[in-house]
Parts: structure tokens; sequence; C-alpha cells
């Protein structure tokens, strides 16, 4: 019984397997991206830049219909005009980052569903704003694995310069010139997650398999390291749950999969060893020392 | 020999001098304090001195030294306290210079960050998280960081604000032993008596240079006096400043 509920969606179908291995591709990259955007306080940054690489996609669409490859390639164009744009401008005017993005979020949504619904369908529509991760044909999930792969490699590369610019960016200043590329290639990084979620997830969702997760490690860990492993690891289990739950029910795979997400980050913030609701209201006898 | 060298230095905001044509030099092992009222420019002059602000005019000359080898301990760190760090990874930041972005960290240099730690004494705080520390606790893991950095220079911009007296006197030992061993220290203060006690060597800077040199000497009732007068210019309409003949010659 349990088995017909856990395993064999998976080992039935060929496109629920193709899921899991996107979700776990997703997840990989995403943990820890979410978790720096987190830290960084940048959350909504990531929401908004998630907006900004919907007309790029649009426009991929308009062009080749729902071509997954040329929606992704349109989305990324977009996504690093946009960061790019951003980054520069806030680094070099002291305009906040959230406020520069903030103006480009609503057009760029407005664009990007009016593209759509000239050309396609509501069908469609639905597709771009909530992604389709059961339709992953091969070329799509290779491009999601490879993404994924670059993310950890490029995330290795500058996770030192990463780190100090976050907990002490004058300090990284006056040792380093890292601090401006770094910030520039997270950026980058966030923008091809979120392409990558895009797929999976859509505009709307593409989001929360990266802020979710960090949220759920937040409560969890008092170090960066730790944080990012339980990011993925909840971001996997998620994703694993979520096709799970969308398979024996009617509701849509990329809502199931933030779904199970969130009662994860609910069940953290009550039960969370770091300043959850519950240990805060029942801390146990004080110290000596 | 000098080790810092300041030719006609303006350094300000906006076009707005905060420094105006200073011109001295800081030889090589000094230990000077730099005194002021409060918007006097100090912090400016070492935000110059470590390259975070480039001179309006006039130039900085470290003796060979890029403004990345001056170790720098800010006024405000702007800090985010809450990043989950540890401390003992926060103070091994400060062998950036060795280890760069990609060199390990091995059984060597954590010996190092263990006795930096020791120095200052937080023995035993290593693992807490940076957020869990007091105000003295933090300046004393910035003073290990600064340790760490092994600069032959080291600038540290009023180090002992809202410090009780054990943490200055122990910190005030660590500048001490840097003076010994011959490195070059600023810091700005506003504890006169704890200037007159352990800074050989004064500026007293009021936008200007008011006086320089033997701290006795720079530490007159009229310099003060003098010093609190100058610095409350700062005009919206000023006009762009000439060089008179004479400053060029300095």
């Amino acid at each position: 019984m349990l088995r017909e509920v856990l395993i064999a969606p998976f080992s039935d179908f060929e496109f629920m397997r193709r899921a899991l291995a996107a979700v776990i591709a997703l997840s990989l990259g995403s943990g820890p991206i979410g978790v720096f955007l987190m830290l960084r306080r940048m959350s909504l940054v990531g929401d908004a830049m998630a907006h900004a690489i919907l007309p790029g996609a649009a426009i991929g669409f308009l062009l080749s219909g729902l071509n997954l490859f040329a929606m992704t390639t349109g989305g990324l164009i977009a996504g690093f005009a946009v960061a790019l744009l951003s980054g520069l401008v806030s680094r070099s005017t002291g305009l906040k980052e959230d406020a520069s993005l903030a103006t480009f979020y609503l057009a760029s949504l407005a664009i990007g569903v009016t593209i759509v619904s000239v050309k396609g369908t509501n069908v469609d529509l639905l597709h771009v704003l909530f992604g389709n991760i059961l339709a992953m044909d091969d070329p799509t999930l290779l491009m999601v694995a490879s993404n994924a792969t670059i993310t950890l490699v490029v995330l290795a590369v500058i996770y030192r310069p990463l780190v100090v610019e976050s907990v002490d960016p004058l300090f990284l200043r006056t040792v380093s010139r890292a601090g401006a590329p770094a910030h520039l290639i997270f950026l980058g990084l966030i923008v091809v997650n979120l392409v990558n979620g895009f797929q999976a997830l859509g505009t709307l969702l593409a989001v929360g398999l990266m802020i979710l997760p960090a949220g759920i490690a937040r409560f969890w860990s008092r170090d960066v390291t730790p944080m990012i492993c339980i990011a993925v690891a909840s971001a996997i289990v998620s994703g694993y749950v979520g096709l799970v739950l969308s398979f024996q029910t009617r509701i849509p795979s990329g809502p199931a999969i933030i779904l199970v997400a969130s009662l994860l980050y609910l069940a953290s913030v009550l039960f969370g060893r770091v300043g959850g609701v519950l240990p805060q209201l029942f801390p146990g006898r004080h110290l000596e020392a | 020999m000098a080790q810092l060298q300041f030719r006609d230095v303006t350094l300000g905001y906006d076009r707005h001098p905060a420094v105006h044509h200073l011109s001295g030099e800081v030889a090589e092992g000094a230990l000077l304090a730099v005194i002021g009222p409060n918007g006097a420019g100090k912090s400016t002059l070492f935000r110059g001195i470590v390259g975070l602000l480039k001179p309006l005019a006039g130039t900085i000359a470290a003796a060979g030294l890029k403004p990345r080898e001056i170790a720098y301990l800010p006024q405000i760190a702007d800090i985010d306290r809450s990043f989950p760090i540890s401390v003992f990874d926060f103070v091994s930041t400060g062998l950036w210079r060795s280890v760069g972005i990609f060199g390990g960290i091995g059984a060597a240099a954590r010996d190092k960050i263990a006795h930096a730690i020791a120095a200052v004494g937080l023995t035993g705080f290593e693992g807490r998280g940076i957020g869990t520390l007091s105000g003295g606790q933090m300046q004393r893991m910035l003073f290990a960081r600064v340790l760490l950095q092994d600069a032959r220079v080291i600038v540290l911009d009023e180090p002992f604000n809202a410090m009780d007296s054990k943490t200055s006197t122990d910190l005030l030992q660590l500048i001490e032993h840097w003076h010994g061993e011959r490195r070059t220290v600023l810091a700005a203060l506003h504890d006169m008596d704890m200037v007159r006690a352990h800074f050989p060597q004064t500026l007293l800077l009021a936008r200007e240079a008011v006086a320089w040199g033997p701290t006795t000497e720079v530490l007159t009732a009229d310099n003060l006096l003098a010093a609190r007068r100058m610095c409350e210019a700062f005009d919206d309409a000023a006009a762009p400043c000439v060089p008179a003949p004479a400053s060029k010659a300095a």
C-alpha cells in the first residue's frame, strides 16, 4: 500500500521520474541561492526578478510557440539584462537594489502576460504562470541539470567573497576587489535558477523553491553551511512529496510542491530550534553561565 | 623613513572638503594619535589612507604599500551582526591577504587564528555566532582580525568608543605591542589622558592640521581651542578653492 503511494508513481510512469529528477536538480541549485538571498535581505528582489524574466520568456513564446528552449533563452536574456542593469544602478547611484528592481516588477509581469495572451490561449498562460514539471522533455531536463551544475560550481568559486561581502562589505573592500564581481555573478546565478524554476513551477512560483527552503533552514541552524544543506534537503523533500501529492490528487504539480514547502515552513516556524515559536514559549530553565 | 606621506591632500564628499590641504608624513613605526572635534575629518582621513575614498586633490603615498595592505578598523563597522557566522570564521577573514579567494586554511593557519582569538581574550567564544557578542567582545573580535592581518600599517578609527576600562586597557596593550614590533599605528581618539599617557605623536585635526608633532607640544589649550573654532565651516555655496602660492610650496 505504502509502496503504491510513494514509489509506484515513479516506477510506473516515465514523466514522473523525469519530474523527480528535475525537481532534485532544481533543489540543488535553488537551495543555496535562496539562503544567500535571505541572508542578504534580498528575498523580495528574487521575487521581483522572477517577474522580470517573464517578458523575455513571452517573446520566446511569441517567436516559436510553447518551445521550452526558446522561452528559456528569452528568459535568460531578459533576466540578465535586468539583473545587470539594476545591479549597476544600485552600485553606482546608491539607490537600494530592491527599489531599482521594484520598478521593473509590475511592468514586466504586465508586458509578459499581455504578449502571451495576445498570441496564445489560456492554457498557455497557465503554463507560463505556473509551469509544468510533468512535461519535461530531454533537452529541458538536460538544461535544468546543467544549470544546477553551473550554479554549484560558480557558487563554490565565489563563496568566500560572497560570504564576507554579506557580513562585512566594508572590510572586503579594504582587502580585495572581489566584492563587486561576486555580487554581480550572484545576481546572474539568481537569474539562472529562476529560469530553471520557471520551467517547472512557472513565473509566479519559481522563486518558491528558493525562498521557502531558505526560510525553513533559518529555523534550524545558526551557521551558513548547515543552513544550505538543510535548505537543499527540504527543497528535495518538498519536491518529492509535492509530486506524490499532485499524482494522487488533482492538485497541479507546481502549486503542490510549493504547498508542501509552505507546510514545512509553517512547522519550522512553530517548532524550529532557532527562534521557533514553541521553543521560545517553553525555553526550559535558564543556565548558570 | 616615512611610512605615510600626505602631499597637499584634500579629501571630501560632493566636492566639499572634509580634510583640507593636509601635508606631512608619518614615520615608519610611529604611534600617532589623531584627535580633533567631531566632524574634524579624522574618519575621512582614514578612509583616504585605506583607499575607500579618493582624494579630491593631492596624493597619499604609503611607501610602496598598496591601500589593501593597510589594516583598517572602521568606526561604525557596517557588519551584519545577524549573519550566521562563527567568531572563528569571522576572525579567519583577517587572513585574506595570504589565502585570498581559494587558498585553504590549514593547521598552521588555524593555530594563528586561535592565537589571535586568545590574544584578545576571546578564547572559548570560537564557536559562538557573532550576533551573540556584546559590544566590547565585538571590538575584541575585530582587533583579533586586525592582528591576523599582520599589516605594516594599522589604522584604528575611535577603537575605544563605548568600551569599558578593562577592554580599553587590554586593547591598548595590543596597540603598544604593535608599536613594539615597529608597525605604524594611527588611532583616532577622544580621551586626552589616554593620548598623553600612551601616544608619543599626535595630529590635531580640524579639517586642516592645527598642530602635528610630539604629543606634549600639540596638546596645548590654545591649540585645542583653535581646533574647535576651525571645525564649524561647511558652506553649501562655497566657491571653488584656488590654491594659494604658499600651500603649493608646502
